[in-house]
């Protein structure tokens, strides 16, 4: 049964608390405002007891899905497990409690860390300096384009087009229309990789710059990337790494040095602080030293021992956020890649890669790889083997949540026909990744003997099969829209 | 999967029914079932020209946001504007209710290079 609303709870004149009679004569407000400022309709809020709140609140919480509760292998996503110490450090006093507008001399402490954590991410990275600012992946984006674009237009010529690889975030093509430039698609090789020929062709001083995941969004390693940046070098387009996958490749590779001009870092994803309706993002933005004039306004500097905001960049794209960034996230990030050092950033990545090859490996005879090659930190299948008996991915994907397990990222990346993008990540076990894989060769069997079975699917969760395009158009996002929806 | 005889096709998935001078044009079986339930179609105006094999419009859908290519070159005489508040009916009767745009058809030739329902049986495999 679905949960009531807290609205639907509430009784008029109950309360959480009792309040000892005032002694403060109450006041009739039209009295002392004037007629437009006053409210005319009830404010509308719901009235409960403590315990109602508490067992609602609590009652939805078990309803939802979480890394905390289960593995939770949505591809694309890192939805790895956020160490809680991360938490106990952002908590504490001195950076919870920060104000924003503290000046630079109350708040050293903080501005340290951020200094800190833009090195490590520049030493991660292989880049020479690093925005903290930008609220997530894609703002990290559109940042970097418009770092690009100013480079373009310092050198005379902003440039029309961005090239992308079909396998491509959905993101990308959005940023880069944002950011004033068209997106020209390059269709992927056989092997699922950049198709140098047609790179090639596409290639121009037109192109303002090539943004690549990698690894790319099969989870394939894109080997030719020395080769890419050379090409792409010689027009004078500027390479930007969308960093969405660096869970594969910490420690191992750095996007510097293989050629990337920027590369922007998901710190909610990589750097394990809660995302995904769990917290805020974080999109630090990492630039060689030739784009360092045109980040966001203030940069952090260090001046006789001091650190300080610099806003005396004429070069700058200007300011990209209200204040400094999602400060919180930032503590966590720092946190994580403190608690684990070099070493441990290393493992961290090579322990992605092969949980994500155990799984694959354990299921690989039930469902084919989208393309052909090494998996890295994740791996994409198809459920097309299936269709003939008229089960889809999205039935295979409902049907997972019985056995209280996240689906896979499904359907994407688009190149994939039935797809199923699933990314383990590091912190599971051998343990659940043998089960998951389990159920995932159960499910396989079920298609194959009781297709009608998945399509009923799932049974054991809150709601049923849901309307997706009920969900889609049908918005009632408030207690207001639903209760003009009933009149 | 409907594949009826009397069409044309491209292979963006679109139908066309070219009769003399003009055409109605759809997104096929095959491409409703890709694309899964449909949310929201953006159309263009009559009297607008489209150009063959360029986009016209957008499907979006529950999977994925995709464009509408034109198969024939040509002028916009009607524009189903039924899609704007029904969109699922695509889904349900993509060769009929679901129709998109009806053009006057500029260049007769180019009905001549579209795939036959044999071509377009064998590009989706079936």
């Amino acid at each position: 049964m679905p949960e009531k609303l807290i609205f639907e709870i509430s009784k008029k004149g109950k309360a959480g608390a009792t309040l000892p009679h005032s002694e403060v004569p109450s006041l009739n407000p039209s009295d002392y405002l004037e007629e437009h400022l006053l409210r005319k309709n009830e404010i509308g809020l719901p009235e409960v007891s403590e315990v109602e709140a508490m067992r609602h609140f609590v009652n939805l919480s078990t309803k939802n899905h979480h890394v905390d509760k289960g593995f939770y292998p949505l591809g694309s996503c890192t939805m790895k497990y956020n160490p809680k110490i991360n938490e106990k450090i952002a908590m504490m006093d001195g950076f919870s409690g920060l104000h924003p507008l503290s000046p630079p001399d109350c708040s050293q402490g903080a501005l340290q860390i951020m200094r800190e954590l833009d090195q490590y991410l520049c030493e991660i990275g292989g880049m020479d300096a690093v925005t903290l600012q930008p609220a997530a992946g894609a703002h990290g984006e559109l940042t970097g384009l418009l770092i690009i674009r100013a480079h373009h237009i310092k050198n005379g010529n902003p440039r029309k087009k961005v090239l992308i690889p079909d396998s491509s975030h959905g993101t990308n093509p959005a940023s880069i229309n944002f950011a004033g430039y068209e997106p020209i698609q390059i269709q992927s090789g056989e092997g699922g990789l950049v198709d140098l020929a047609r790179l090639e062709t596409a290639l121009n001083p037109e192109v303002a710059a090539i943004m690549i995941t990698n690894p790319n969004t099969l989870g394939l390693f894109e080997k030719d990337i020395l080769k890419v940046s050379e090409l792409a070098h010689r027009y004078g387009v500027q390479m930007y790494m969308d960093g969405a996958n660096l869970n594969a490749c910490m420690g191992i590779v750095r996007p510097g040095d293989v050629g990337f001009d920027v590369v922007h870092f998901n710190l909610h994803k990589t750097f394990s602080t809660p995302h995904g309706g769990g917290g805020p993002g974080s999109g630090p933005v990492g630039v060689k030293a030739h784009l360092k004039p045109y980040l966001p306004l203030p940069v952090i500097e260090e001046k006789e021992g001091k650190l300080s905001l610099n806003y005396d960049r004429p070069e700058s794209i200007g300011k990209i956020q209200a204040f400094w960034g999602a400060f919180g996230v930032m503590v966590k990030a720092y946190t994580y890649i403190r608690m684990l050092g070099a070493e441990g950033l290393k493992k961290t990545s090579e322990d992605a890669v092969l949980n994500a090859n155990y799984l694959y490996a354990l299921i690989k005879e039930y469902y084919d790889l989208g393309y052909p090659g090494t998996p890295m930190h994740e791996f994409v299948v198809s459920g097309l083997r299936y269709r003939n008996k008229g089960v889809k991915t999205l039935d295979i994907a409902k049907r997972l949540l019985d056995f209280g397990y996240h689906a896979p990222t499904i359907y994407f990346p688009l190149i994939v026909s039935e797809a199923l993008m699933i990314e383990p990540t590091e912190t599971e076990s051998k343990d659940s990744i043998e089960d998951y894989a389990r159920v995932l060769i159960e499910i396989a069997r079920e298609a194959e003997t009781n297709p009608q079975k998945l399509h009923d699917a799932p049974f054991n969760t809150p709601v049923r099969r849901l309307d997706e395009r009920k969900a889609a158009t049908d918005l009632i996002l408030t207690w207001k829209d639903l209760k003009k929806n009933a009149k | 999967m409907l594949i009826p005889d009397n069409l044309k096709y491209t292979k963006e998935h679109e139908w066309v029914k070219a009769d003399g001078g003009t055409a109605i044009i759809g997104i096929t079986d095959y491409a409703q079932q890709e694309l899964g339930d449909v949310v929201f179609v953006e159309l263009p105006g009559v009297g607008e020209s489209v150009e063959q094999m360029k986009a016209f419009g957008t499907i979006e859908a529950v999977k994925a946001v995709s464009d509408i290519f034109s198969p024939l070159t040509g002028k916009i005489t009607e524009v189903n504007t039924q899609l704007e508040s029904s969109p699922g009916i695509m889904n349900e009767d993509p060769y009929g209710e679901g129709w998109i745009i009806k053009i006057e058809i500029s260049n007769p030739s180019e009905v001549d290079k579209l795939l036959s329902p044999a071509d377009y049986k064998e590009l989706v495999g079936e």
